[in-house]
């Protein structure tokens, strides 16, 4: 009896494990046969207007890129002060509410960015995308920063100090230079992920049907546009964001597999 | 320069702070007027955007018979007065009770949905599987968890929706088929959580056990679940506060109707859902509403994250 339960159990974690993989490959078969027969090189020339998708990953590319200009640096100012300068409540206060900032619903940072970035400016623009997704970024990098300084011994620090070198070159030279893989690696999973929302950029910079590199303008973004196309009702649009998703969707996956192939040897 | 470095990295310490604050003031002002208008009631009244008769131009608000709390009544305990509008003889009126009901309940189908399996999963890349298995299968999930959730809604309406509308009838848009894919999604960032905790349970205590003649299933149900039984609990809420802001996958199936759902295969909407597809027509009451609801899941998911954090996952000050 004891022996059977087990191995039902046994069974029954298999399958979920089974389920699990089931549900990854489905969606990715299903990305792959939808995408790859809507696919065609011209999308790749022309813009959603022309019913190509040039300007929507240009667009989707930029606003991460400069959200991730602005998110980095901040994040890892911020992760090195709770790490190494902050000792007690103040540095564990901003820990944990930037673990709470990590999952906190994106439609509301989209909401926040819309009332004093879009409303008082009277549309639309890309820099409140950049905004919200930069603020979507911080708190995922401070998290990062701070757990790979975390794991640099002590001494290495104790060493640098011996040499008479102040703390923050300590930091810049020997703490940061320690954890760099790590902190690459986390770096490219935030980017990964802020490259894939949608929510934050629904309301902020919105899209765009032209090429356009102009911040001050609503902003192409092939992920909102994704969403206005599969809700269109003729076939060519609901074609052309599987086509879409399936860019998007290589493009993210392949940024989060980079950045895990950087720590692969270190395990 | 040492100074200037320190001032700099806690200036933008500080900033995540000022940002939750700010999200939140911002929130409050632009939920104002809606706040002032409905007041707590706002909660419990499943009217949105409906235009109501004036009964008479007095200033403030009115008459509720009942307790606030009996909301599927349709008596007009609440009508209100747009301020000096003597020509108009209707208003509009705002209720989130049906996005907050919805945004519930989705989350409850998509975590009754993904527990066991996430369980499932966790069980065997932390002990069934070989290094090399459990490794390649981690990773998988993993991707699985890295899918944009647009992509989710895409799948979940044109394949996903379709087999479950065939196998539980009703509509393809439905309260039951965005907690599915929401369970879905979710699935993966739960099963990894709990992974972890499981891994802390120490070698020691599992060898102990086998050696006693335990099997797999009596050392999970005996050693390790008791062991990390925290750890599981705290993950699975933290997942349900990922859930409740959940908006794109959601906005895809869950329908975007303002009623509330008779049974499970009828199409409701959640908050995010609310926020996204009516903010762009948005103006002045409505849009104010809607940073109502905002401020309602926000402080929800606020509490729940922090909730599982400090109660269930407190970590070690490492």
């Amino acid at each position: 009896m004891r022996l059977q339960i087990n191995k039902l159990f046994l069974a029954l974690s298999i399958l979920s494990a089974l389920i699990g993989l089931g549900f990854l490959g489905w969606i990715l078969v299903t990305l792959f046969i939808k995408g790859v027969s809507s696919l065609h090189f011209t999308l790749f020339l022309n813009d959603l207007v022309d019913g190509g998708l040039r300007n929507l990953i240009v667009g989707q590319l930029v606003l991460a890129l400069l959200a991730a200009l602005i998110g980095i640096p901040l994040g890892m100012i911020a992760g090195i002060y709770i790490r190494e300068y902050g000792h007690g409540k103040y540095a564990n206060l901003i820990r944990d509410l930037s673990d709470i900032m990590v999952s906190a619903p994106s439609i509301v940072i989209g909401a926040f960015v819309y009332s004093f970035a879009v409303a008082p400016f009277g549309g639309a623009n890309g820099f409140a995308g950049i905004i919200a997704l930069s603020i979507m970024m911080i708190p995922i990098i401070i998290n990062t920063t701070d757990s790979m300084l975390s794991l640099v011994p002590k001494e290495l620090r104790e060493a640098g100090m011996a040499l008479g070198a102040s703390k923050y070159r300590v930091i810049l030279d020997v703490v940061i230079k320690a954890a760099k893989v790590g902190i690459m690696t986390g770096v490219l999973l935030a980017f990964a992920r802020i490259a894939g929302e949608t929510a934050p950029l629904l309301f902020t910079s919105e899209t765009s049907n032209y090429f356009n590199l102009d911040l001050t303008e609503s902003f192409p973004s092939l992920t909102v546009s994704i969403y206005n196309l599969a809700n269109e009702p003729e076939k060519s649009s609901r074609d052309l964001a599987w086509a879409a998703s399936f860019i998007l969707t290589v493009m993210v996956l392949l940024i989060n597999l980079a950045g895990r192939y950087l720590t692969r040897n270190k395990k | 320069m040492e100074k200037l470095f320190q001032k700099i990295s806690l200036s933008s310490a500080t900033l995540v702070l000022v940002l939750l604050l700010g999200i939140f003031t911002t929130l409050f002002i632009s939920a104002k007027p809606a706040v002032e208008a409905f007041g707590l009631q706002f909660i419990t009244d499943q009217r949105w955007n409906q235009e109501i008769p004036l009964i008479e131009s007095s200033d403030t608000v009115i008459e509720d018979s009942d307790d606030a709390i009996i909301a599927d009544e349709d008596d007009e305990d609440m009508i209100l007065d747009e301020d000096d509008e003597e020509d108009a003889a209707t208003k509009t009126v705002f209720g989130g009770l049906v996005p907050i009901i919805g945004t519930l309940l989705s989350t409850l189908i998509a975590l009754l949905f993904a527990m066991p399996i996430a369980m499932g999963i966790a069980v065997f890349l932390a002990e069934i599987a070989s290094k090399n298995i459990s490794k390649f299968v981690g990773m998988a999930i993993e991707l699985l968890a890295a899918i944009p959730s647009i992509i989710f809604g895409m799948w979940g309406l044109y394949y996903f929706a379709p087999l479950i509308a065939d196998t539980f009838g009703g509509y393809q848009v439905s309260l039951l088929t965005a907690g599915l894919v929401l369970g879905v999604m979710i699935l993966p960032f739960m099963a990894a959580v709990t992974r972890d905790s499981m891994n802390t349970t120490p070698d020691v205590l599992k060898e102990s056990a086998y050696a006693l003649g335990a099997t797999k299933f009596e050392v999970v149900k005996d050693i390790i679940f008791p062991y990390s039984k925290t750890g599981i609990i705290g993950s699975i809420i933290l997942a349900l506060g990922r859930a409740l802001g959940e908006t794109m996958a959601v906005a895809f199936l869950i329908g975007a109707v303002y009623s509330l759902p008779d049974k499970i295969t009828d199409p409701t909407i959640s908050i995010p859902v609310a926020m996204a597809v009516n903010f762009g027509e948005a103006s002045g009451l409505g849009e104010s509403a809607l940073f109502y609801l905002g401020l309602i899941l926000f402080v929800m998911s606020f509490a729940v994250i922090s909730f599982a954090k400090f109660y269930f996952l407190k970590r070690g000050n490492a």
